[in-house]
């Protein structure tokens, strides 16, 4: 689209500066709705521009670019915009930072939540088997408990002890039926008779009304090998080796 | 618009950008490369030296105190500098306010006016425009551009009618473009 025609001569007299009064008001009215004469005027603009090339010639003198450059140092724009562009940045990089603390944080809390969760399980579980072996301790020990001891029929019962020990463990328990009442202040004594060395106590018992007694569990050294098994009748007290000659002993090991 | 850029320089947007930053020496390469355009044409309208001397100051420490003052939108930088020390010098000449917002400036100019070689060109372009022109158009032309008459200035000063000096300056610029 070409610029209006009525307004060319003064689009040139404006680019020039030399349009007053009521035609130049007019003039900028009509600019801000036209696009075509703002661009006339632009070129116009550029035409004066090349008569400003027409008189080139002669260079400013020396003086004129050391007055520039004095007054320039003297106004130092301190690299404003820099330090402003560097500061700009400072709370992307801060949020960025948050953004990345957040994310691993929240990774970590996670992985934690996890492991929590992982413990809880396990904790039940532990305390289910936990709870599986009170019941079964509480069972070998009740007082209230009913010990039958199966015979072949028209046996008499005899008295009779049963020991299981795990020697990579050092866990033993031992069970005994139909013992002899024992007088006061007397114990039968468990002994754990080892491959090579002394007898080692294995746990001090009376048996109840029922001639029932457990030992569960007893301290022992560790991983010892057994040779066998066998029973004293000691103090109550109990003694730390033999003091009487054996009344039951393992058979058939 | 024609990146301007001489011969093995940094571009006008880059020096100006840098300027930005407080870097001075860009400051100082675009003195180098366009104070000879900007005294030429104050010195051309004020016939002063030292009138000439503040213009090209005035011009260049604007230009230094708020670089974004031109943007690329604006045409290129050389011409742009050689309108407004023009219309400086002119306002100076005639003791004027500054009228134009410097801002509003815009330029739409063919020839790349950073390097050497092209502004050589370009000068010689206009030189021979402005010596095919008929005289009266020619005269016209400079009193306006030169000296700033308004247009009835200068038809009472060569006793022409209004209408023709508005189309013979309208024709002369209209001449210099063609030329490129």
């Amino acid at each position: 689209m070409s610029p209006h025609e009525q307004f060319v001569d003064d689009l040139a007299l404006l680019a020039l500066g030399a349009l007053q009064g009521d035609e130049r008001v007019a003039l900028e009215k009509h600019l801000e709705g036209c696009a075509a004469c703002r661009r006339e005027l632009a070129q116009l603009h550029g035409d004066m521009a090349l008569l400003a090339l027409s008189t080139a010639g002669p260079t400013p003198p020396r003086r004129a670019r050391e007055r520039l450059l004095k007054a320039v140092a003297q106004e130092p724009r301190i690299g404003t915009a820099a330090r402003r562009s560097w500061w700009a940045l400072v709370p992307w990089f801060a949020a960025a930072a948050f953004v990345f603390l957040a994310a691993f944080f929240w990774r970590q809390s996670e992985r934690l939540a996890q492991r929590v969760a992982a413990l809880q399980t396990e904790s039940l579980e532990q305390r289910a088997q936990l709870e599986r072996a009170r019941e079964v301790v509480l069972t070998l020990t009740s007082t209230d408990a009913l010990r039958v001891t199966l015979v072949a029929a028209q046996t008499p019962p005899q008295p009779q002890g049963k020991v299981i020990y795990v020697r990579d463990r050092s866990s033993l328990i031992f069970l005994a039926s139909n013992m002899p009442a024992l007088p006061a202040q007397k114990a039968y004594e468990l002994w754990l008779i080892p491959t090579t060395g002394a007898p080692i106590p294995a746990g001090v018992f009376r048996p109840d009304a029922h001639g029932s007694a457990t030992v569960i569990e007893p301290r022992l050294p560790p991983r010892v090998e057994a040779k066998t098994f066998a029973i004293t009748v000691e103090p109550e007290q109990g003694s730390s080796a033999p003091t009487t000659p054996i009344v039951m002993m393992g058979a058939g090991v | 618009m024609s990146a301007a850029k001489s011969k093995g320089g940094a571009t006008d947007v880059s020096l100006l950008w840098a300027m930005r930053s407080g870097d001075e020496s860009a400051m100082v390469k675009l003195y180098d490369r366009y104070s000879s355009i900007v005294y030429a044409v104050a010195l051309r309208v004020l016939g002063d030296t030292g009138a000439a001397e503040d213009v090209l100051q005035e011009v260049f420490m604007q230009l230094w105190r708020n670089p974004g003052v031109f943007d690329s939108s604006r045409g290129n930088l050389g011409a742009w500098l050689g309108v407004i020390s023009r219309n400086r010098a002119i306002d100076s000449l005639r003791r004027r306010r500054p009228e134009t917002d410097v801002a509003d400036v815009v330029i739409s100019v063919e020839p790349d006016m950073a390097g050497e070689a092209e502004r050589a060109r370009a000068m010689e372009k206009v030189r021979g425009a402005l010596g095919s022109m008929p005289a009266a158009q020619r005269s016209a032309l400079e009193m306006a551009y030169f000296e700033g008459l308004t247009h009835t200035e200068i038809a009472d000063k060569t006793g022409e009618p209004l209408g023709t000096i508005k189309t013979r300056i309208r024709s002369g610029l209209q001449a210099l473009r063609k030329a490129f």
